[in-house]
């Protein structure tokens, strides 16, 4: 199962940070996203797009400026989360229109709501862009 | 006044410094808490929006978490949507808090109205629910299962997961309701109806047995997935959703393992899937490496198998590194099921040890050890090797803790296995763990034909790498060169191995090296130790460098290091016994190596191999334990001959007034020796053996069989009845004369007695001393008490010294020796007294018996006397 993810940026800022199943506390957290992202940014674009560290495999891929990384236990597939990591990123651009760091940053309960409805307890929910976005997109049009 | 969330962004984004920041942050916390004070409602939604941001800075925002629940308490969308998120990142089940929650999710879930809101609930309830909450809320999950829109059912399909986990009773009911998802029309109900089967079986093992019968459906499934175009809208890269064919697999190899029949049936889909889906493109490659996995964990025959490696195989040789790095994954799991697969691609394995990217690195290395075997040992050491000399600092301890096992496991000789152990702990030495280092030294010790190669081999390592030598490497390499240093010399160490170079030394270079040694490394105590035992070692094997071993070991008479400084001194008393000397260092016994793989406990692994503080070599171990006593008469030949009876020596050489109550470790060792000697003697005299009082006069047996004194000392009926007197019986011996001949003219210098009615015997007598005994009741409501005094009285012509008196009782009496009033008796007269006091259990049933040991020194001579009291007066 997915155990966390990250939207972290090349100066390691976190954009996004979203934990399933297991609880961390503030500084344990912290402590976490530090190293995972240290490691992360250490790496070159060659290498692959695993690593391990603790007790996750965190599987990550970078789009322009902000990576995308997202822990998962030891017998998710990861090539599949590879593959559902840019799956989140079509829908967020469906969503925002070229999607881009600022987007993310500056409405991060939106990246939340999308992300609720593809993840859900660490297990993906859907993946059909129409049926993630519907919802989202209805309840702005009751927002506004 | 509040102000947005994208306001505080852009002033957090402002900010050049963490201070900076830190002082935002504190700002905007500080108008919060008071928003959430005074209760302000318009603004409520915007506030926790801007503490998830504050939250996800990693500052802490547990003030505002009750506003969560009143957001979600609200009735609005937006607000609720946005309490829930909030309850999400800010709470977690562990809180009070969310208890207070249950209510609202509960009414939310069963919400007629707004499809989206129950979505809201079933997510939160997913993310967060606690064990209480699942068991409250499971009925309302389960029946959302059931729900007409597909977006609930995925949902709710989730939220079972969570549910189950939290409360593994409850699984039982949503077994069935699971299957039943893999029929919906919906591919994200399926894919959630999975995924919640998965779970299910991953919980419980025996509901394998429920979905079996439902293989052929999934594999229907599968099949529908796999024609193009099916359905366009989860279309990636032409592969129809890639999740839902990763998860199907997934949930075949749980079904399949272990059961040919079921096996059977997805065979056919599962070759389809590894010959159809192209593996171009990401997305068909984590099919490609789920099916995989599937074929090689389930029953499946050869032709399967052969395609799943094939596609590894292809893998393997894939530029991509994502592609290496699940294949060598696959290939770690595949190991054990089918090695001679993995060894046709050991090769490209070993390249991939070569990587520039760590997780690949990682992945081939675990794969590289579970691929050694005796016929690639050789080969494989060598590029673990090369390897770790690059490794990085993270991976070495790891790496270096498999190799040294591997060598261990699979050395083919015992010269290699040496050299490799080397290698290892020459490159990284400080990660080779103490064992290892003993584990070679014992086996060392068993070999004798190496012996000479690996003290030149050590000999070598240090002086080439002395600076940088770990100090594993420098105490393994000084031990050795102590135990064997005078095979260095060219002419005593025998014939060169073949392909050895020959090694030009002179007893002077040996000597030079541990000098060079202590000056390198003279922070570091147990290298000092090391270097120390081995010198004195070696004053018996490099006759001609006495003198400066002699100086090396004296300079450490007023060292700092308490260790080196006693071991100094120690070693240094030992020179004044020349005549004994060699004996004492001799070389040290073979171990039992099969004992030590057994036992390899630390108390054996310090006295084995010396790789700790502890002693060296038996000769040393006994020299430091009993100080300079040890290396009087007696514990000389005892060293010579092994470590039974070493452990003796060691006992006997701790000096003389602490053997008495010698602690009872001691005793157990005693005992465990003692249990090895064949004796059916008498209770009582059999009884008395194991207790403390023994431990001195085993050691003290100078006699050359130990096991003779021993059943010399349980008393006469041993093995033999008619135990011949040995030289060291004297003393039993004329028991019989002390008690039927006159009083020597000793007894009228008895002190004086204490009470009228106390009975005095003498006990022992000899070389001038008589020891009398006064015996009294203190205790009158007690009479298993008895207390003694011990009065010793010279009466020869001779000063008479160091004089000790112990004394030993079968174990049911318990004794307490109290300290002598003196050691000295002045000649003609002098008198030393002792208190004993005993205690009889068996009072009644046993009369007393004691056993004496006593030492003294005449005119310069030490003797050692043993005597039996048997000659208490009844009804003690």
């Amino acid at each position: 199962m997915i155990k966390f993810l990250l939207m972290v940026n090349k100066q390691g800022q976190t954009r996004l940070a979203k934990y399933f199943a297991e609880f961390l506390s503030t500084d344990e957290r912290r402590a976490l996203e530090g190293e995972v992202v240290r490691k992360c940014l250490s790496r070159t674009d060659k290498q692959c797009s695993f690593y391990e560290h603790r007790q996750y495999k965190i599987v990550y891929r970078r789009y322009a400026s902000l990576f995308f990384m997202v822990g998962v236990d030891d017998d998710e597939n990861e090539l599949a989360t590879l593959e559902f990591i840019h799956c989140f990123v079509e829908v967020l651009d469906k969503h925002f229109g070229q999607v881009c760091e600022l987007d993310i940053m500056n409405e991060p309960e939106m990246v939340h709501y999308i992300l609720d409805e593809m993840l859900l307890c660490g297990q993906i929910v859907d993946t059909n862009k129409t049926n993630i976005l519907e919802p989202v997109q209805l309840l702005e049009q009751v927002q506004t | 006044m509040s102000i947005r969330l994208r306001d505080l962004i852009k002033q957090v984004r402002a900010c050049k410094t963490a201070a900076e920041e830190r002082e935002v942050i504190a700002k905007e916390s500080a108008a919060l808490r008071e928003a959430f004070r005074d209760q302000d409602q318009s603004y409520r939604h915007r506030n926790v929006a801007k503490l998830m941001y504050i939250h996800m800075l990693g500052y802490p925002t547990h003030f505002g978490q009750m506003e969560t629940l009143k957001l979600i308490a609200g009735s609005g969308f937006p607000e609720k949507r946005m309490g829930y998120l909030g309850l999400m990142i800010l709470l977690d089940e562990r809180q009070e808090v969310l208890m207070l929650v249950t209510n609202s999710l509960k009414m939310d879930l069963n919400n007629t109205k707004n499809p989206y809101i129950v979505g809201l609930a079933l997510v939160a309830l997913g993310n967060i629910c606690s064990a209480e909450m699942a068991r409250d809320l499971a009925p309302d999950v389960e029946k959302l299962m059931d729900s007409s829109m597909a977006y609930i059912r995925k949902k709710a399909a989730l939220c079972a997961i969570r549910v189950v986990k939290k409360v593994p009773d409850l699984l039982e009911q949503f077994v069935d309701k699971a299957a039943e998802l893999l029929n919906d029309r919906s591919q994200a109900v399926v894919l959630c109806g999975a995924t919640l089967m998965l779970q299910i079986v991953e919980l419980e093992h025996s509901m394998v047995v429920k979905y079996r019968p439902f293989v052929s459906g999934i594999c229907r499934i599968l099949r529908q997935l796999l024609q193009p175009g099916i359905s366009p809208e989860h279309d990636i890269g032409g592969i129809t959703n890639p999740f839902l064919q990763v998860k199907l697999l997934r949930l075949l190899r749980l079904l399949g393992k272990g059961d040919a029949h079921s096996s059977d049936v997805m065979s056919d889909i599962l070759a389809q899937v590894a010959s159809n889906i192209e593996g171009a493109r990401n997305a068909g490659n984590a099919i490609l490496y789920e099916c995989v996995q599937t074929i090689m964990g389930i029953e499946s025959i050869g032709g399967l198998r052969v395609l799943a490696i094939n596609i590894l195989g292809r893998f393997l040789a894939n530029k991509d590194n994502n592609i290496r790095y699940v294949a060598l994954n696959t290939l770690a799991k595949v190991v054990a099921v089918d090695t001679q697969a993995v060894q046709r691609h050991r090769a490209t394995i070993v390249e991939c040890v070569k990587d520039a990217d760590v997780s690949i690195r990682r992945r081939a290395l675990e794969l590289v050890y579970s691929l050694v075997n005796e016929a690639n040992i050789r080969t494989l050491t060598r590029e673990l090797l090369d390897y770790l000399a690059v490794s990085d600092a993270e991976f070495k301890p790891d790496l270096t803790a498999k190799i040294c096992m591997l060598i261990q496991r699979f050395a083919p000789d015992r010269r290699w296995h040496l050299d490799q152990l080397l290698a290892v702990m020459l490159q990284a030495g400080s990660y080779v763990k103490d064992e290892v280092a003993r584990a070679l030294l014992v086996q060392l010790t068993n070999t004798p034909d190496l012996h000479a190669y690996a003290a030149r081999a050590m000999f070598r390592s240090l002086s080439a790498n002395g600076d940088s030598a770990s100090p594993i490497l420098v105490c393994t390499a000084v031990w050795v060169i102590g135990e064997y240093g005078e095979m260095l010399l060219p002419e005593l160490g025998g014939p060169l191995l073949p392909g050895e170079a020959p090694l030009p030394v002179s007893e002077a270079d040996v000597v030079s090296l541990l000098e060079v040694v202590l000056r390198r490394h003279r922070a570091e105590a147990v290298v000092t130790e090391h270097v120390l035992t081995a010198a004195m070692k070696l004053t018996a094997r490099l006759p001609s460098q006495l003198a400066r071993l002699k100086a090396v070991i004296g300079r450490y008479k007023t060292n700092v290091q308490l260790e080196a400084q006693t071991r100094s001194c120690e070693y240094g008393k030992i020179f004044q016994h020349d005549r004994i000397r060699p004996s004492l260092l001799e070389r040290m016994p073979a171990l039992d190596e099969a004992e030590w793989l057994k036992a390899n406990n630390p108390d054996a692994a310090a006295a084995a191999a010396g790789a700790s503080g502890g002693g060296s070599a038996p000769g040393s171990a006994a020299a430091s334990a009993g100080g300079a006593k040890s290396a009087n008469g007696a514990a000389a030949p005892a060293a010579a001959s092994g470590s039974g009876v070493d452990l003796l020596d060691m006992l006997g050489g701790s000096p003389a007034p602490a053997a008495a109550a010698a602690p009872k470790a001691l005793v157990d060792d005693l005992d465990a020796l003692l249990g090895g000697v064949p004796t059916t003697a008498p209770a009582p005299a059999a009884a008395a053996a194991p207790t403390a009082g023994l431990a001195p006069m085993a050691a003290a047996a100078a006699a050359p069989a130990v096991s003779d004194d021993l059943l010399n000392l349980l008393g006469v009926g041993g093995g033999a009845p008619a135990t011949p007197v040995p030289a060291a019986a004297p003393a039993l011996d004329p028991l019989a004369a002390i008690l039927g001949a006159p009083a020597a003219p000793a007894t009228p210098l008895v002190a004086p007695p204490p009470a009228a009615a106390a009975p005095t015997i003498v006990a022992w007598q000899g070389h001038g001393l008589s020891v009398s005994f006064t015996l009294t009741k203190p205790q009158p409501g007690n009479p298993a008490v008895t207390d003694i005094a011990a009065t010793t009285t010279n009466n020869d012509a001779l000063e008479v010294t160091d004089f000790t008196l112990q004394a030993a009782v079968p174990k049911f009496m318990q004794i307490r020796l109290e300290p002598a009033s003196g050691s000295v008796l002045a000649a003609r007269g002098g008198v030393v007294s002792q208190r004993i006091a005993i205690n009889n259990t068996q009072h009644g049933v046993k009369s007393l018996v004691m056993r004496l040991r006593i030492t003294f020194t005449i005119n310069g001579q030490t003797h050692e006397e043993m005597g039996e009291v048997t000659n208490f007066p009844p009804g003690l």
